[in-house]
């Protein structure tokens, strides 16, 4: 995916920029709200990184600027304010998501790469297939290599997701969202528990695990063996 | 209320105290008023009664009987009817020979006085008054005695009696009024200092003592109430701002390390002894990171800087969803986490502080209730306050600590064997806080139980 990253603070920019490239990407970045409106008119990126503060033009004044002109570009807010309650005044001024600093690199790795998939695999699609794993999600049934297996209405919506975001790294916090709906920190991690019943319904009783932990980062459902 | 408030304020009693030492005083001064004028009056009597049996005697020495006798009969018809003056001479028979009273009375003398009843010669309307006399033996056996009704004199006794007490029941009608008004208006003064009070241990540190213009001694002591105020405020911003600062500027810092720490852990060429060491590292950094976050937030919360994506929520689905999330975790400890549903209030509030607020109360439930505990969410209402209890049969919170667990990284003894950073309540409550809402420990016989209050959406 081609990305472009908004900061001004060098560190945070070159740490970032190589871990994207190192994943594959391919990483421009700005140093000021300026610079990064020009590029982000100028060129095609399919994911835009913007920190909030910037020198020159703000970034949330930034995302609506390109927003009022049609640019549609999926856009992660980095937010140094590190709020969860600022999430709500990112979101509103035409963000997609949100990462408040400080992050694991998992974490905006993982985000990125969700944006970027959201651009070319809509949630039209009501049939899905993660390997031997099938989904319908009109009819709500899920069986693996034939086998029926039945699921709580929020495990199906567990695994609806990560099925959607297969092959791709999903962080706990990303599935709170998006599975829960509530943006909060949990004290404990309530999501392990619930993806480890998922776990036992859809991996235990069969050749090869498909739902992997990715340690440091979150889950992945892969596509292969 | 107010009036047992009122009686029971010093001012009032240190009112009546000194209108009942001012009342003794006065009635002490009463009293000797009364003594010395009875005495007086009773001594200008007597005085009178004596002068009169002087002049009387000198007469019959100088013109016999039949002048003492004439000068009676003046004397007698002389004297108005309702006159005073009493007047009997005897001869030495004992028969009456000239005098208003008609037969001598029959009293034994005291000091040579005689007090007595007299019948008025009133026919209509006959009494007996009080008299005083005293006789004098005249020579040839001739008996005087001059005397007085003094009637007239023992209703002036008794006129001054009612009207000393008179003065005695104004005085403490006024000294008590005064006493009342006086003590109502230092009660009123002190109570917007207790008020004052009352706001800033309610977290309104901003509240201040109001002052008047007059500059008396309750508006010196607002001065300097406030002014103490105003330097605990500042202290307490300065160490809030301190601490944060600290938390903010070690966070910067803390992340870049993270980030290292990061980039290492990718590196191919590292053992995997190191790899095991540089995750460690990071977990440890992102608990620091996470307490730091968690501390900014408090502190962003209570200053009230953050904010809320108001809109109506539905505190029965809250607290469906909650138990939803948390099922499984209390599973895993074979803790049974039961929502029961009494009414389905509706407040205005941000769902997510809310649900994070209520997460870490439960959060805590359920990690301090034992293996197969019961953990029971109830979601109800009453008078326009929707009301959220968590409680659970655990080991429960001794009432002396009930204040102590929303404090920052307070951590009971007991808890601190288990996961947490001590700032899960006092996040709750912040953000509880935030939502005019109201958190509250009781006990649970045993265990817990939390309360949560907050207004309903009308």
């Amino acid at each position: 995916m081609r990305i472009l990253l908004i900061e001004d603070d060098q560190d945070v920019a070159r740490h970032v920029s190589r871990g994207l490239k190192e994943s594959g990407h391919v990483v421009d970045i700005a140093e000021n709200g300026i610079d990064g409106f020009s590029l982000a008119t100028e060129e095609n990126y399919d994911v835009l990184v913007i920190d909030r503060m910037l020198p020159r033009l703000d970034g949330l004044t930034l995302i609506e600027n390109l927003r009022s002109r049609n640019n549609l570009t999926p856009v992660l807010i980095l937010s140094a304010l590190g709020e969860l309650e600022d999430r709500i005044i990112g979101l509103r001024a035409g963000g997609d998501d949100y990462l408040p600093k400080p992050f694991a690199f998992e974490e905006l790795l993982a985000r990125v790469e969700a944006l970027g998939r959201r651009t070319f695999q809509g949630s039209a699609n009501t049939h899905l297939k993660v390997s031997e794993l099938e989904m319908d999600v009109l009819s709500r049934k899920v069986q693996r290599a034939g086998q029926a297996i039945s699921l709580q209405p929020r495990e199906f919506r567990l695994l609806e997701y990560l099925m959607r975001h297969s092959g791709q790294v999903v962080t706990r916090t990303m599935l709170l969202e998006n599975v829960w709906d509530y943006h909060f920190d949990p004290q404990t991690n309530v999501i392990d528990v619930h993806v480890s019943r998922l776990r036992s319904k859809i991996d235990r009783d069969f050749e090869y695990p498909l739902l992997q932990t990715v340690r440091g980062a979150g889950y992945m459902l892969c596509d292969s063996e | 209320m107010i009036q047992n408030k009122f009686i029971a304020s010093s001012t009032f009693r240190l009112a009546l105290l000194y209108v009942t030492l001012f009342a003794a005083s006065v009635l002490l001064l009463f009293s000797f008023i009364y003594w010395s004028s009875v005495r007086y009056m009773a001594a200008q009597s007597d005085a009178g009664i004596q002068t009169e049996i002087q002049t009387l005697s000198d007469r019959y020495e100088r013109a016999g009987m039949p002048g003492l006798r004439r000068l009676i009969l003046e004397r007698i018809t002389r004297q108005q009817p309702t006159g005073s003056s009493l007047y009997i001479l005897t001869d030495p028979t004992g028969r009456h020979v000239v005098g208003n009273i008609s037969r001598w009375p029959t009293v034994e003398p005291e000091d040579g006085w005689l007090n007595f009843r007299l019948e008025t010669r009133d026919r209509d309307n006959p009494e007996t008054h009080p008299a005083r006399a005293k006789k004098f033996q005249l020579s040839g056996g001739f008996r005087l005695l001059v005397g007085e009704d003094i009637q007239e004199l023992k209703a002036a006794q008794r006129q001054i009696i009612i009207a000393l007490g008179w003065g005695v029941i104004l005085t403490l009608v006024l000294g008590l009024a005064g006493g009342f008004f006086m003590s109502r208006r230092m009660l009123t003064r002190l109570e917007t200092i207790n008020q004052t009070s009352q706001n800033i241990i309610d977290g309104d540190l901003k509240s201040r003592v109001p002052v008047s213009a007059r500059g008396d001694e309750f508006d010196r002591l607002a001065i300097n109430l406030n002014q103490m105020l105003d330097q605990i405020q500042e202290l307490m911003e300065s160490i809030k701002q301190v601490s944060d600062n600290i938390a903010h500027d070690l966070k910067t810092p803390l992340f870049r390390l993270r980030q290292h720490l990061e980039s290492l852990s990718k590196l191919s060429e590292i053992s995997p002894e190191h790899t095991q060491a540089l995750v460690q590292s990071l977990s440890e950094a992102d608990r620091l990171l996470g307490l730091f976050n968690a501390l900014l937030r408090i502190a962003r919360i209570e200053s009230e800087a953050v904010k809320k994506a108001l809109q109506p929520v539905k505190l029965a689905d809250l607290a469906r969803d909650l138990a939803e999330l948390y099922e499984p975790l209390a599973e895993e400890k074979h803790q049974a986490l039961d929502v029961v549903i009494q009414q389905s209030p509706t407040v205005i509030g941000d769902q997510d502080m809310l649900f994070q607020a209520l997460a870490n109360i439960l959060d805590n439930a359920i990690k301090y209730t034992p293996a197969n505990g019961i953990i029971q969410v109830t979601v109800t209402e009453d008078a326009n306050q929707a009301i959220i209890y968590i409680c659970d049969n655990g080991p429960g919170i001794q009432a002396d600590d009930h204040e102590k667990v929303f404090q920052r990284f307070v951590r009971l003894d007991h808890s601190r064997s288990k996961p947490g950073n001590g700032l899960g309540l006092s996040l709750a409550r912040a953000l509880l806080h935030l939502h005019d809402a109201a958190v509250e420990l009781s006990g649970n016989h045993p265990g817990l139980c939390v309360k949560v209050e907050m207004p309903i959406d009308k």
